[in-house]
């Protein structure tokens, strides 16, 4: 077992990074004087001291990670950083430990699903903290999805190895991974700025502008109000959070070329992207029409606008609302619903199947029909001018299963503790691919409060497991896995 | 002429075939003794074994006081360094090299003096594959050849019973299509030729070559044919170099599939081409052309390396139901038993080359050369140099000109001031200075008289 002692110190070492981010709540909580102050430094001083132990103990065993030991740190990372995270909005809120970690999960994985009521009302430093998480989270999720997953070659990831600059090297997680997170980085640490300013010039306030422009990055969804964007009830907010919505849930690998060779044609060779736009752009207008078609609102503008905002927002994995969606007539929420489940682009904070795993499936179905019309016919699946490895198809195929797996076994469980279908399946959708809200009682204008704890831990896993994409966690669980 | 061919391949041989009888000296390289062998069996002329780059051979092959070097190997790489050892060690004066490679193609400043020295490079597979993307376009005709940088072209058709042509005199063709003026250049019945008069009767079977401005030769073969069905479905056996280029070019317009012998090679295409349906096989399996409906297709084009599984092939696909087949056959022997058969059309690749290279063998200013009917007959374009006195076509109406019997002078190109303007030739058209004249000979041995014809006299140079 001396092969997880090496994972220890990098533990330690996240820890106490998690440590120094409680800085900014703290800041906050100074500026805005709402008390949280004393909580906050007993929750840096424990994640450092454990960090600090952490490390100080197993340094010795620190060296270069295979992949194994990385499979197994990202999932502990996870987990680990939802436990410490803990800690304010127990001390805070007094929420129960299963609603803490819940709500802790829905953070770092960028889900932006709530239990709370009353977020107008919370301690402003402590919707600071949940935004932050999730920027973190989405942070993390950014450099896990372009730089380390398609190294491991999880789920087909290994087709966008292409996508990634540099020299690939196959067996170990190398200092290259660095070098990419830290262009990574910078790349989202710039559009949470611009983010940032662009809502605080279309009016928010400048703690709000800062809450929102975290969780649109990372395409949480997390608002400092129950209302979430509708509070605002601002065309020009909502347009820069769609903007900022679209431009986030891109993959990031292509946003990364084009600030290396500063050019946007880089983007061109991004095929997820017009797929991306134009599956986005007619869900849109078909959601406006089929609205309008049934009179939901009065007039044309506004129908345009409800169907506009909602629709990017929970396709793209958000979850900002800016009406009660799920009074729509039952066919509008169901359709943003699977949209929630592909859209998003591989390199993003968005979950789910990903448009490019959608592609790959659905041209490995055309493929079987022209294998049925032509036997002898040589059909390689493409995907631009590359054919996909056969090798890479069946991963992705894996991948296809066990999510549908998940969502099925998942929704059971659900329905076993007694929750009625709709709401089953919509919090498991929600959560499998970290839309946020759900549909009927965890809908966009109630919140996942109604499940009891048996039922809260069902989807704080299915967040872990939708988030690190499945068979990432998956594997732990197996045999193989811990063999020597 | 002093000429050196290097390469004694298909191209090489052919070339050398029919230079070797029009009186030029000829000295053939190749690395294999045995292919050399075999040629000098066959054909007057010199042969020297050895590596074509290297100097000491090329000085063996008379490269000294050579006037024309062909550079056709198997390898570009040999082919290039050859025309720079030809440039800078031997003079010698014009340098064709033969070159594949499509990334070398794409940096045409490669070729220049100062680099690989080459005056002209040709690439017979897209020679061929452009020739069959023109047959496709016209699905009516035998062959569509351009002239003057496609401003002239000299299409053959065949004419069949019940056509509007069969039957009739040629001049009727003028009275049916008083708006295009066209040429009926040659007529060959029964694979000989008859030089045609506007009372001259067209049958059935006969081959008809027309020139006519470009934009006019669909309209022209609307009129003959009554115009085929136009192509749509287009199956190629055999995924070579040949079958991959006009997969390629031809896979946006037509559908299209393929069809390859080899699993590894048929992946490979099916990597580079994009809405081509790429087979497996074999393309002289009956069940796999009839499971994949050979018979529903337009134009079935057997492109494989070897003669008889094309001839077969394409036999094959006929039988199945294809409008038009076409096979490409190297043996002029084959093509001879062929062409009026099953099998629409039979390309013989070195013959569709080798008009490119007979350009530069050719005396006289000539642009442009095609080697019709298996080298049997040509089509010239040339250039009209000098005044009245030193030239003997210039200030000449063409019912002046002394022509023998069999040369038509088909068209005239004439610039002025920049526009190119299209002239169909007929009694009373005036050649003057700088015009590019296309002219037909129904039988090679009168290209020398061609020649002469467009020869500035030497006296008053």
């Amino acid at each position: 077992m001396a092969w997880l002692l090496a994972i220890c110190p990098v533990l330690g070492i996240i820890a106490m990074a998690m440590s120094a981010s409680h800085l900014v709540p703290i800041a906050i909580s100074l500026l805005t004087g709402d008390g949280m102050t004393a909580l906050f430094a007993v929750s840096m001083a424990l994640n450092f001291i454990l960090g600090c132990a952490l490390w100080l103990l197993t340094r010795t065993s620190r060296r270069e990670l295979q992949i194994r030991e990385g499979i197994l740190l990202i999932t502990l990372v996870w987990i680990g950083g939802a436990l410490f995270a803990c800690v304010p909005p127990r001390g805070g809120i007094g929420l129960s430990f299963t609603d803490a970690y819940f709500e802790s999960m829905s953070a770092l994985t960028a889900t932006g699903a709530t239990l709370l009521d009353g977020l107008d009302h919370l301690a402003p430093s402590l919707n600071v903290w949940r935004a932050q998480l999730q920027w973190l989270g989405g942070m993390g999720v950014i450099v896990l999805v372009v730089a380390i997953l398609p190294m491991i070659g999880v789920g087909g990831r290994q087709i966008s190895k292409a996508e990634i600059p540099g020299p690939m090297k196959d067996d170990q997680l190398t200092p290259r991974v660095t070098q990419t997170a830290k262009g990574l980085w910078i790349i989202y640490f710039a559009l949470t700025l611009a983010c940032f300013a662009s809502y605080f010039a279309a009016g928010m306030s400048w703690l709000d502008a800062l809450i929102h422009s975290f969780t649109t990055i990372s395409l949480g969804g997390f608002s400092s109000h129950d209302a979430s964007l509708a509070h605002f009830d601002s065309i020009g907010i909502e347009l820069v959070a769609i903007v900022f919505m679209v431009l986030a849930c891109i993959n990031f690998a292509s946003h990364f070329r084009a600030w290396q060779e500063r050019s946007v044609r880089v983007y061109r060779y991004d095929s997820e992207l017009p797929y991306f736009m134009v599956v986005l752009a007619a869900s849109v207008i078909g959601i406006a029409i089929f609205l309008w078609a049934n009179g939901v609102y009065p007039d044309l503008a506004s129908t345009l606008r409800y169907a506009a905002f909602n629709t990017i927002s929970v396709a793209t994995n958000t979850g900002y609302a800016t009406t009660d969606y799920a009074r729509w007539p039952v066919f509008a929420p169901l359709w943003l619903m699977f949209l929630g489940t592909f859209v998003a682009c591989s390199g993003s904070a968005g979950g789910g199947i990903k448009m490019i795993r959608a592609m790959i499936l659905y041209r490995q179905v055309y493929r079987e029909f022209t294998k049925l019309a032509h036997p002898s016919a040589v059909t390689p699946l493409k995907i631009g001018d590359r054919v996909v490895p056969d090798q890479v198809v069946f991963s992705v195929l894996a991948f296809f299963f066990a999510w549908l797996a998940t969502l099925v076994s998942m929704t059971l469980l659900l329905t076993l503790s007694g929750l009625d279908a709709i709401t089953a399946f919509s919090a498991i959708v929600a959560s499998l691919n970290n839309i946020g809200p759900g549909l009927h009682q965890v809908g966009p204008a109630a919140n996942f409060s109604v499940l009891n704890d048996f039922q809260t831990w069902v989807c704080t896993v299915t967040m872990l497991l939708g988030r690190l994409e499945l068979l990432t966690v998956l594997v732990i669980a197996t045999p193989a896995f811990w063999r020597k | 002429m002093k000429i050196v061919i290097l390469g004694a391949g298909q191209v090489g041989s052919t070339v050398a075939e029919s230079l070797v009888s029009e009186a030029n000296d000829i000295t053939v390289v190749d690395t294999e003794p045995l292919r050399l062998q075999k040629l000098q069996e066959r054909l007057d002329l010199r042969t020297v074994t050895g590596n074509a780059a290297h100097p000491a051979v090329l000085e063996l092959a008379g490269a000294r006081d050579a006037d024309l070097l062909l550079a056709v190997t198997q390898s570009d790489e040999t082919n290039l360094v050859a025309c720079k050892l030809a440039a800078t060690l031997f003079n010698i004066p014009t340098r064709v090299a033969r070159v594949r490679a499509a990334d070398y193609l794409s940096h045409p400043e490669i070729f220049s003096d100062q680099n690989f020295a080459v005056n002209h490079s040709i690439c017979p597979e897209q020679i061929l594959c452009d020739y069959i993307v023109k047959l496709l376009e016209f699905p009516e005709s035998l062959q569509v050849l351009e002239f003057a940088g496609g401003k002239v072209s000299l299409v053959a058709v065949r004419a069949f019973h019940g056509g509007p042509l069969v039957g009739r005199e040629i001049r009727y063709l003028r009275q049916h299509m008083p708006q295009v003026d066209m040429r009926v250049a040659a007529i060959f019945r029964h694979d000989s030729p008859i030089a045609p008069e506007g009372t001259t009767v067209v049958e059935a079977d006969d081959e008809v070559f027309i020139i006519a401005a470009t934009e006019n030769i669909r309209d022209v073969l609307r009129e003959l044919r009554r115009m085929d069905q136009p192509v749509r479905r287009v199956m190629i056996g055999g995924g070579g170099n040949i079958g991959r280029r006009l997969a390629q070019a031809i896979e946006d317009h037509y559908e299209v599939k393929i069809i390859e012998y080899h699993k590894t090679g048929a992946e490979r295409l099916a990597a580079e081409l994009g809405r081509t349906l790429v087979l497996v096989g074999d393309v002289t399996d009956e069940q796999l052309l009839q499971t994949e409906n050979a018979g529903e297709m337009d134009v079935y084009c057997a492109l494989t390396n070897d003669d008889e599984t094309n001839i077969m092939s394409a036999l094959l696909a006929k039988r199945c139901g294809a409008r038009k087949v076409i096979a490409l056959i190297n043996r002029g022997s084959y093509v001879n038993l062929l062409q009026a058969g099953q099998i629409d059309i039979a390309i013989s690749p070195a013959q569709i080359t080798i008009g490119t290279l007979l350009a530069h063998v050719r005396r006289g200013d000539c642009v442009a050369v095609h080697s019709l009917r298996r080298g049997a007959a040509e089509a010239l374009e040339l250039i009209a140099h000098g005044d009245m006195k030193s030239s003997r076509v210039i200030g000449r109406r063409v019912e002046q000109l002394d022509l023998p019997k069999g040369l038509t002078i088909g068209a005239i190109v004439r610039s002025r001031g920049g526009d190119h303007e299209v002239l169909i030739a007929h009694h009373d058209t005036m050649i003057e200075a700088g015009d590019h004249v296309i002219v037909f000979v129904v039988n090679k041995q009168m290209v020398a008289s061609v020649e002469k014809l467009f020869q500035v006299d030497v006296s008053y140079l």
